[in-house]
């Protein structure tokens, strides 16, 4: 037996790798959308932010050499699509969904115009630590390689939930996402506090975008999001709009989304396609099973347009 | 508390015009340092307005605002906090998830950018220990009920130290212990010297009791006011209706029949889900009022949800004259039960669609009404307008959004839906919540006519007075279980009353 095989322990293995791989865009995405949402403000435009910020913070690395100042650069430009969301949407009589959706289908079209020279050119990658060198079986060691943005992103929320409970800014993005009257009845403005939640969601949605074009899967094209930016609502939604479970739902949907080709990887091929989709049954079914008729839904902002 | 001296206030010559509608025309009070205002009026007198004037919501199109004798500009409501003006307003302004201390923290102007939640929990439970009551400072609001949301809105204010207040209506949601607990204080406070309090009211009981002064409006203007002690109920009545004949409260009449509504053994989870109300054994017959009496949060709107199917029930049967009652569009038709829950406007109605339309939800579908498929929209305004007319709504038209009449009439429209047709059993909870003297007199006559007609009503109230003015019987709620029953002949406040406390 060589020390590679580890027969069926590659299927967990390979999903807990997948699971910190697959989730830091979720875990960037949904917490950008946590604040905006906490907001009273739904953005389904990060897709098309995420989108323009894999290909602007892929641009800028490539022209500056530093990864870095890439991932600042998306996260300039998805602050960027924040403000022009937030500012739309504080005009008479406009619909935050609607106006996603269109500023998702610009932004992609936007990264796909600007895009096209840097599809070939090959930027440098974001740094990586090894957490897998106690092991001497090579796919723990991939498992392990755990990425800088990953762990700053678990830092993020467990900063973001201390704001939203002990601070004076977090707390006034909750009044504001709770009740316009109540916010009115305190002398805050509830479109500028939305504005800049909205700014601050989309800057993070780029930052998760240049994860994807600058470590996984690590280079620029027009096919890089797989939808990674709407199915970050949902996952905020069954997070019951609380950064720390946040973490736990992206971290699930990696480890589900890694099951295919985590069995691929053992030789299981038949129903292959089905697998892929667990990520989706998987949300599905804990959002059915977490249901209530007869409870209130715990935590959904009140401003919220689905809550309306 | 701070113990500053209390502020006072003056509007001179306020007039407020919206189109060609005043709403407010010359009215001019003054309301002295450390002392207890009330303001009287009807719904729709200008009392709102005026208040809204004050605090900085509307711009007066005449007329200034004076504090401590210099006159103010208050362009916004900041302006008049920043003056020491605070309001308790009838519409909750508290942030439902948000807990009651953090709510009471985000208020104030000097909130830290950081929160230290021990030391401001510290200072919070200092001052709760001043205050004559105590609400839970962890609870988000939501899961409050009506009265401990009116009392931390209260308690804010205080909290603010802000010396001018202006309540509206603030006891309409508290049992009479707590309203004379919770004005005694603020009387406390204006004699002391730290408050000055105006208070929008219908209840001439308070006014007389508590209030220095007064002030009435009828119709935008100032028609009358002075001191309390110069002035009669009778005459204060007088001024704030005018001349206008009231709706007179029913006679009891008719026999009570047989049993209709009958709850055995009711088993179902309350709203935070930790908790079940269980109701061994509720029966209303027909021609007879049942009243359940209650401080607000002991289980009497999951009660009612268990009955117009809302809330599922984990054991138990309501039967409706003896066949199983489960709240279908169906049953209710056939067994002609009808209800009307509090707050109509959002939960008995669609409050854009037009009045006409929400007068028609019972009908506009059924067969046996002459209705068919196709709206008929020739019969159904015909018919609504037969219902306006007979239960007095007031509105613009027909066709304007529910939401856009008074509380009284809406409260009145919902009615004129739900008793439209013969009923047999009437569900009805806290019909009277926020509506002004005439209105409440009118609302009482149609529920005591219903059961003269033979109806069984079942009437849910946080106002221990609607309670002993309708009920043939009363039972009271305590902690989700019926805890008292007694027929309205024998009847005692003081039992009551302790039993609602949870103590008897």
């Amino acid at each position: 037996m060589s020390e590679s095989d580890i027969g069926l322990w590659a299927v967990p293995i390979a999903m807990l790798g997948g699971a910190i791989r697959v989730s830091t865009p979720f875990i960037f995405v949904s917490l950008g959308e946590c604040i905006t949402e906490r907001s009273g403000r739904i953005n389904l435009g990060l897709e098309g932010t995420l989108v323009f910020g894999a290909m602007s913070g892929y641009a800028i690395a490539y022209e500056t050499s530093s990864a870095w100042l890439g991932v600042l650069g998306a996260a300039f430009f998805g602050a960027l699509f924040g403000l022009f969301h937030g500012w739309i949407c504080k005009l008479p009589k406009v619909n935050d969904i609607a106006i996603g959706i269109a500023l998702m289908l610009l932004g992609m079209g936007l990264a796909f115009f600007f895009g096209k020279p840097y599809i070939q050119p090959v930027a440098p990658d974001l740094p990586a630590l090894s957490f897998g060198f106690w092991s001497d079986v090579p796919q723990v060691q991939a498992a392990l390689q755990v990425n800088v943005l990953f762990i700053l992103g678990l830092v993020l929320a467990v900063a973001i939930a201390w704001m939203f409970k002990s601070t004076k800014i977090g707390l006034t993005i909750r009044v504001v996402g709770d009740s316009s009257d109540a916010a009115r009845a305190l002398g805050i403005s509830a479109n500028k506090v939305r504005l800049f939640s909205t700014a601050a969601g989309g800057a993070l949605a780029g930052v998760g975008g240049a994860y994807l074009s600058l470590y996984y899967p690590g280079s620029w094209n027009e096919g890089i999001s797989s939808g990674q930016g709407l199915m970050a609502v949902a996952l905020v939604i069954f997070a019951r709009w609380n950064p720390i479970n946040c973490i736990w739902a992206a971290l699930l949907f990696g480890a589900a989304g890694a099951l295919g080709p985590a069995l691929q990887s053992v030789g299981v091929s038949s129903g292959y396609y089905l697998f892929y989709a667990a990520p989706y049954v998987l949300t599905l079914l804990l959002l059915i099973a977490t249901s209530s008729t007869t409870r209130a839904l715990n935590g959904a902002p009140g401003e919220l347009s689905i809550s309306k | 508390m701070k113990k500053q001296p209390a502020i006072g206030v003056e509007t001179l010559h306020m007039t407020m015009r919206f189109g060609n509608f005043t709403a407010l025309d010359d009215v001019s009070i003054n309301i002295t340092p450390g002392s207890f205002h009330a303001l009287l009026g009807e719904n729709g007198a200008g009392k709102s307005t005026l208040v809204k004037c004050m605090m900085g919501f509307y711009q007066p199109t005449e007329g200034q605002m004076m504090v401590q004798g210099h006159e103010v500009s208050i362009p916004d409501p900041k302006a008049a906090h920043a003056h020491g003006l605070g309001m308790v307003y009838q519409h909750f302004t508290l942030v439902p998830s948000l807990t009651a201390a953090e709510n009471l923290v985000i208020a104030r102007e000097d909130a830290p950018h950081r929160i230290d939640w021990k030391k401001e929990r510290k200072a919070l439970d200092a001052f709760m220990a001043t205050m004559p009551f105590n609400v839970p400072l962890d609870q988000p609001v939501n899961r409050l009920a009506a009265g401990e949301k009116q009392k931390l809105e209260l308690l804010k204010q205080l909290y603010l130290g802000r010396h001018f207040l202006i309540l509206d209506e603030p006891t309409s949601v508290l049992t009479p212990d707590e309203a004379t607990e919770l004005l005694g204080m603020v009387r406390d406070l204006t004699q002391s010297g730290a408050l000055t309090c105006l208070m929008i009211t219908h209840k001439f009981r308070e006014v007389t009791a508590f209030a220095d002064e007064v002030s009435i409006l009828r119709r935008g203007k100032h028609v009358g006011g002075g001191k309390v002690s110069d002035l009669t109920t009778d005459e204060m009545a007088a001024l704030m209706i005018g001349d206008k004949s009231f709706a007179r409260k029913a006679d009891r009449s008719g026999v009570r029949g047989d049993c209709v509504l009958s709850v055995q053994n009711a088993v179902a989870p309350d709203r935070s889900g930790l908790k079940s109300i269980q109701i061994d054994d509720l029966k209303v017959a027909a021609g007879e009022v049942v009243g359940i009496a209650g401080i607000s949060g002991n289980g009497q709107m999951e009660l009612l949800e268990t009955l117009t199917g809302q809330r599922p029930l984990q054991s138990g049967t309501v039967t409706v004259k003896s066949e199983p009652f489960h709240a279908t569009r169906s049953e209710a038709r056939n067994q002609k039960v009808r209800y009307v829950p509090e707050e109509p406007l959002h939960n008995a109605n669609a409050p854009k669609m037009s009045v006409l339309n929400n007068l028609m939800f019972r009908n506009f579908d059924n067969k046996a009404d002459g209705f068919g498929l196709w709206l008929n929209k020739r019969k159904m305004a015909s018919r609504a307008a037969d219902l306006v007319d007979a239960f007095n709504v007031k509105m613009a038209s027909l066709e304007s959004p529910i939401a856009s009449l008074s509380g009284g009439n809406v409260q009145r429209a919902t009615l004129a839906r739900e008793l439209s047709d013969e009923v047999d059993l009437l569900i009805i909870s806290n019909p009277c919540f926020g509506l002004d003297f005439s209105a409440v007199a009118d609302i009482r006559a149609r529920i005591m006519a219903a059961r003269n007609s033979g109806a069984a009503v079942l009437l849910i109230s946080e106002d221990l007075d609607e309670i002993l003015e309708l009920s043939d019987r009363v039972l009271v709620m305590s902690e989700g279980r019926i805890s008292y029953e007694t027929p309205i002949e024998t009847a005692d406040i003081g039992v009551i009353g302790g039993h609602m406390a949870g103590h008897a």
